[in-house]
């Protein structure tokens, strides 16, 4: 009855290879240099587990969770807009003290000039573009290296930010609707019906994309490799909604504290937005292109000046958005908003979740991840040691892990 | 021009369809340094023109010329017959004109798709048509008969010499292009490699497209060439047809601008005309 077995087809369809196939192609291009978040997330898991350890209670409880989140977010959000500079093999020193000086813009006008929310909100966004422009006109017409361009905007923004802030010193914030960004939280069912709607879209888009491209004979994800993808996506995301829905109030009587922050939907939103804005569109093709091998992208008709400024435009702008969680968290803005270690943790974030400082290669959920790192460090080592010099030789070290991580594999992907 | 009568191209080109392209009495200069003296080239649809020529004869000159990255400074550029002019890029490409550079230009952290549809994606309205531009992609590799490459979600980084090479010829067909310049494709490559793009250039004069190969090895001109040309210090010796000559003409031609009634008068071979 099997004499025949010659009908192999003309065009083969991509059959399901399932989760072994995609573990070996995973495994082949780990070992071409691409390593992507792996890193970050293994080193994220195994810190978790260590502080853990070491501090029980105090580390894993769900008012340090909601903390860590709300300490980390500036940070993220910094490291989301920098991926776009860093994917063009460039910095931006300055960001820091653009989300200070921004910070203060937003200060300023809702307590000094009085201006209602959405417009001192729009002229602390403004301020962040305008910053934005000046150093990427100065880095793309001018040539003159970002390194330098914007390690003086770093001095000038924090002249800047004194003189707005002026002689008062701080300026304290008490808008209900901007201390509530950082310090209030999403009912429990609110929570869940995030959840819903984030694994069910994820599932939903990842999942009709692959159907309509394995209906084309594309390449295209197993379903097996899809399933596992948005399970343990769910899980996760399922168990750190239902710790957070605890009551985390050192006074329940008092206060009740629970559920899942604010801050947490306004990350998920941007790092869709700036996601697609990357992955799906031709302007986030040219970024990766400029990054990759600008003279190409130049012969190829791209603008390789355009794509520069709106990057640093990005990056900027972003640092703005970060300056509202500042002013947030802080309840104030001062002449230190920004400053001290939070550029440095920003691009060592980037850098961990598996941005490429050479250019060319990242995504924005590299600063989520990066950035969920950084913060479980500064968040962890205090309750282990108060000494400031260990945390910072510490924080220093682990950056120090993922710039060579970040060098090795370059070198891998170069000689493979 | 002092050179009005100066050697005539192509002399056996009697009977051939007019050419796609044809260049006359191109002169070009960089300040005092005068690259180009009088050139005058014919490309054919469906051939291989081969341009050959010593270090510095101005090849890569007169190709990024051709392809708008420079102008000329004078001459005449026809192209299908009609006098056209060329002064960046996008104009030659919008006429179907496709250059494969010496270095490539690819991108090495993005896939062959990516690579080949870089600076003009098929949108859907703001999003990348990825499926659209992945069975383009496909087709046209099918199309070379290329089955060298696994996939076409490779990263760039991942392929060989040979495997880039055919990316960035593939990259230049699929425009719907008439003509495609290839310099130095196979300078880089092995023995293998080399036959396969070589194969390859064969198949896309074979498909109709007219061919510049720009190349240093007589062997690869003397196996895939329908025509050849002969820069000496920025002058054309001389334009042929491969059939007619030896490969002991053309290394006389590349070497000393002449052989025998082939090439150029003695007194042009000086370095001033
Ligand atoms: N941009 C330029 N500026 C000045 N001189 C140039 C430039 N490009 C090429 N040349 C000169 O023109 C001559 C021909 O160069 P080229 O066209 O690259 O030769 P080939 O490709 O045949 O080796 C060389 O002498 C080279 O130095
Ligand atoms: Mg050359």
């Amino acid at each position: 009855m099997s004499t025949t077995t010659t009908d192999a087809p003309d065009r083969v369809q991509p059959e399901d290879e399932g989760l072994a196939q995609a573990f070996r192609d995973y495994v082949q291009r780990l070992r071409g240099g691409q390593l992507g978040s792996l890193p970050a997330a293994l080193g994220l898991i195994v810190l978790v587990l260590f502080f853990t350890a070491l501090q029980g209670s105090t580390f894993f409880s769900a008012f340090n969770l909601a903390n860590l989140l709300s300490q980390g977010a500036m940070i993220i959000v910094l490291a989301m807009g920098l991926v776009f500079v860093l994917l063009l093999g460039e910095i931006d020193l300055s960001a820091g003290y653009a989300a200070g000086t921004c910070a203060a813009v937003l200060g300023v006008g809702l307590t000094q000039k009085g201006w209602s929310l959405p417009l001192s909100l729009a002229a602390c966004i403004v301020t962040g573009v305008v910053i934005g422009v000046v150093i990427g006109l100065l880095v793309a017409r001018l040539g003159a290296p970002s390194f330098v361009v914007t390690l003086s905007m770093f001095l000038a923004l924090q002249g800047l930010m004194l003189l707005i802030i002026g002689s008062g010193g701080t300026i304290p914030i008490d808008d209900t609707t901007i201390l509530a960004i950082q310090n209030n939280n999403l009912s429990p069912l609110g929570g869940w019906i995030l959840f819903v709607i984030v694994i069910v879209g994820y599932a939903l888009v990842t999942g009709l994309r692959m159907q309509r491209r394995r209906a084309g004979g594309l390449t295209a994800e197993a379903p097996s490799v899809w399933l596992f993808k948005v399970v343990s996506i769910g899980v996760l995301y399922g168990l750190a909604t239902f710790f957070l829905n605890q009551e985390r109030s050192r006074n329940p009587e008092l206060t009740s504290i629970k559920g899942v922050p604010y801050i947490v939907p306004i990350i998920l939103v941007l790092l869709v937005v700036l996601s697609f804005i990357l992955g799906r569109t031709a302007f986030g093709r040219h970024v990766y292109a400029v990054g990759g091998n600008a003279e190409a992208a130049r012969r190829a008709g791209i603008s390789v000046r355009g794509v520069k400024i709106a990057c640093f435009i990005a990056c900027s702008t972003m640092a703005a958005v970060a300056g509202i969680l500042f002013a947030s968290r802080d309840n104030s803005i001062s002449p230190s908003t920004g400053g001290s270690t939070t550029l440095l943790y920003a691009v060592a974030a980037a850098v961990i979740g598996g941005t490429s400082l050479f250019g060319g290669v990242g995504k924005v959920s590299d600063a989520v991840i990066g950035g969920l790192v950084v913060a479980v460090i500064a968040n962890g080592l205090p309750l282990i040691t108060q000494e400031a010099g260990i945390q910072f030789i510490v924080t220093g070290g682990v950056l120090l892990v993922a710039a060579t991580v970040d060098a090795l594999s370059r070198k891998r992907a170069v000689a493979s | 021009m002092s050179m009005s009568s100066g050697p005539t191209p192509a002399p056996s080109t009697a009977g051939d369809p007019p050419p796609l392209l044809s260049l006359r009495n191109i002169d070009k200069s960089f300040g005092a340094v005068h690259v180009l003296r009088s050139v005058d080239l014919d490309v054919y649809a469906g051939q291989v023109t081969a341009l050959v020529g010593d270090n510095g004869a101005g090849k890569s000159t007169l190709i990024k010329g051709v392809a708008g990255i420079y102008s000329f400074d004078s001459g005449d550029y026809l192209f299908e017959g009609q006098p056209v002019v060329v002064h960046d890029p996008k104009a030659a490409n919008a006429l179907g004109i496709e250059v494969v550079y010496q270095d490539l230009a690819l991108c090495d952290n993005l896939d062959v798709v990516h690579n080949m549809f870089l600076g003009r994606e098929e949108k859907r309205g703001i999003t990348l048509d990825e499926d659209d531009m992945e069975s383009r992609a496909r087709k046209t590799l099918d199309g070379l008969s290329v089955r060298t490459l696994k996939s076409v979600r490779q990263k760039v980084s991942s392929l060989s010499g040979g495997q880039r090479q055919t990316v960035a010829i593939a990259r230049a067909v699929l425009w719907n292009s008439k003509l495609v310049i290839l310099d130095e494709p196979t300078a880089a490559l092995g023995v293998a490699q080399t036959e396969q793009v070589l194969n390859l250039v064969r198949r896309l004069a074979d498909n109709g497209l007219g061919v510049i190969l720009i190349s240093h090895n007589m062997n690869d001109v003397m196996q895939v060439a329908d025509n050849i040309a002969a820069l000496y210090l920025g002058q054309m010796a001389a334009q042929v047809k491969a059939k007619d000559v030896s490969h002991g003409q053309i290394v006389e031609l590349i070497t000393s601008g002449r052989s025998g009634d082939l090439g150029l008068h003695p007194q042009q071979t000086g370095a001033s005309a």
